[in-house]
């Protein structure tokens, strides 16, 4: 897959189509995976690779490109062509700059995952079929997804590309995933218990606006958490409040533009499991407002800048089942 | 008297939207109706102007309730504001659930300008509701305390 990604991009790059080329290139470590872009074809030689641990979505990095000289190629993964999607739904790339090539994703893992799993040493991945085969310093190993899988791939919502100018490889479907299993785990509990769950997992967010800095959906240019005087600029450390404030704004400010690619997740260096609450709202959206998916069609209208006249009133809430 | 344990006096903020609530806030003055002094009234110029920080900021300072009131779905001054703002707090209300902070801090109601007796029996419910929670404890930001 690398191979025929790195032919495809030197062949536009010759042939005049595009500039420059946005893909993924290996940092310190193998596992250490950072997007970047290439300019000639000696430095795709070098740099740029294609593997189980390139999960970041690589879309947000277009609204900075799009604004150079000239066209740049991308490199869309399915749940990465919603982020697209969506930017385009709210005007933030310029579609006629940009060449998406549509790449097939089977889930993808992190170094930290196989650590947790026992491997260490780490100097290569490659795939086969169900399992990823690991290279280390002490030999080769193979370890089954389906324990390796990052927690958002494990309840992928999609194989499809949404938008792409080609595609490398078979498209693939919108899955059944499950990906509100665990939303409505946490709602089937007492108000105590989920207030214990939280407290636990967001006190230990140290505040590094690693989720604002990553999520496709903020793109504001100027943003609330950088304002000291938002009253929630900072960390308190004895204090929950401000985490409570900045995990509810955080999530709030995405609802209804959040595709649930699941990157907030992935950069948290505390493994919060912050896309729960984006998938909450997303939960809510489609059981109060009808099934919507953001940046699966360009220029929806999204759910909370519309309205009609016969939504359910807030007190909803206070009587649901099972709460 | 030392020993007197003081009563707990719940702080409630009410946004009131200015066409509508705020108008219905005045009639429950002016017909004479009773409601709690605790409650601390923001004028906003529709039910729409608030943002779902200002809601979570007046728990910051130490609000133990949140009651947003507007104009009728339909009636709004500006024709769909309260739509929009229907819709926002519902989800908000959701999620401060979802996080275990006791849904019925915050709470919703449509009051017109007509509408005196319904502010003050709203009020005085809220009050009620919001004094048998006690202290807002789950939501509360230590560095704004007195």
């Amino acid at each position: 897959m690398q191979g025929m990604m790195i032919n495809r991009a030197k062949e536009l790059l010759r042939d005049g189509t595009v500039n420059r080329v946005l893909g993924w290139q290996a940092g310190e470590f193998v596992y250490d995976i950072t997007p970047a872009v290439f300019e000639t074809e000696e430095e795709l030689d070098e740099g740029f690779v294609y593997n189980g641990f390139c999960g970041n979505n690589l879309s947000k990095y277009l609204v900075k490109e799009t604004l150079k000289e000239g066209k740049i190629l991308v490199f869309l993964k399915p749940c990465d062509t919603y982020s697209f999607n969506q930017l385009l739904t709210e005007h933030r790339i310029d579609r006629e700059k940009v060449y998406v090539v549509g790449i097939p994703c089977e889930g993808k893992t992190s170094g930290e995952m196989l650590k947790s799993k026992g491997i260490s040493g780490i100097t290569g991945i490659s795939e086969d079929g169900d399992n990823f085969i690991v290279d280390t310093v002490y030999g080769q190993t193979t370890i089954a997804k389906a324990d390796a899988l990052e927690e958002r791939c494990k309840t992928c919502k999609s194989k499809k590309h949404v938008a792409y100018d080609e595609l490398i490889g078979e498209d693939g479907e919108v899955l059944d995933s499950h990906r509100f299993d665990m939303v409505a785990k946490l709602e089937a509990m007492t108000p105590d218990e989920r207030f214990a769950f939280w407290r636990g997992q967001l006190s230990k967010c140290i505040r590094c606006n690693a989720c604002r800095n990553v999520c496709p959906a903020c793109t504001c240019e100027q943003c609330v958490f950088d304002n000291p005087k938002s009253g929630i600029a900072q960390k308190a450390a004895a204090d929950s409040f401000e985490e409570n404030m900045f995990h509810i704004i955080r999530a709030f400010h995405v609802a209804g533009r959040c595709t649930d690619c699941g990157e907030c997740s992935r950069v948290c260096p505390q493994n919060i499991p912050l896309h729960l609450l984006n998938r909450k709202f997303i939960k809510d959206i489609d059981e109060l407002y009808g099934d919507y998916q953001a940046g699966a069609e360009v220029g929806t209208r999204a759910p909370l800048t519309n309205y009609t006249q016969d939504d359910v009133e807030p007190s909803i809430v206070y009587h649901r089942e099972g709460k | 008297m030392p020993n007197e344990v003081k009563a707990f006096k719940p702080k409630i903020v009410a946004f009131c939207c200015n066409w509508c609530s705020y108008a219905g806030a005045d009639l429950a003055g002016t017909n004479r109706l009773t409601y709690p002094a605790d409650v601390k009234i923001i004028r906003v110029p529709c039910s729409c102007r608030v943002n779902p920080m200002f809601i979570l900021r007046a728990f910051q300072r130490g609000a133990d309730g949140v009651i947003l009131c507007g104009c009728h779905p339909g009636d709004c001054h500006y024709t769909t504001g309260n739509y929009y703002a229907r819709r926002r707090m519902t989800l908000l209300f959701s999620m401060l659930d979802f996080l275990g902070i006791e849904k019925e801090r915050t709470r919703v109601e449509w009051v017109s300008a007509a509408e005196g007796a319904k502010f003050a029996a709203t009020m005085n419910d809220f009050v009620a509701t919001v004094t048998a929670l006690g202290e807002n404890k789950r939501l509360e930001d230590l560095r704004c305390k007195e």
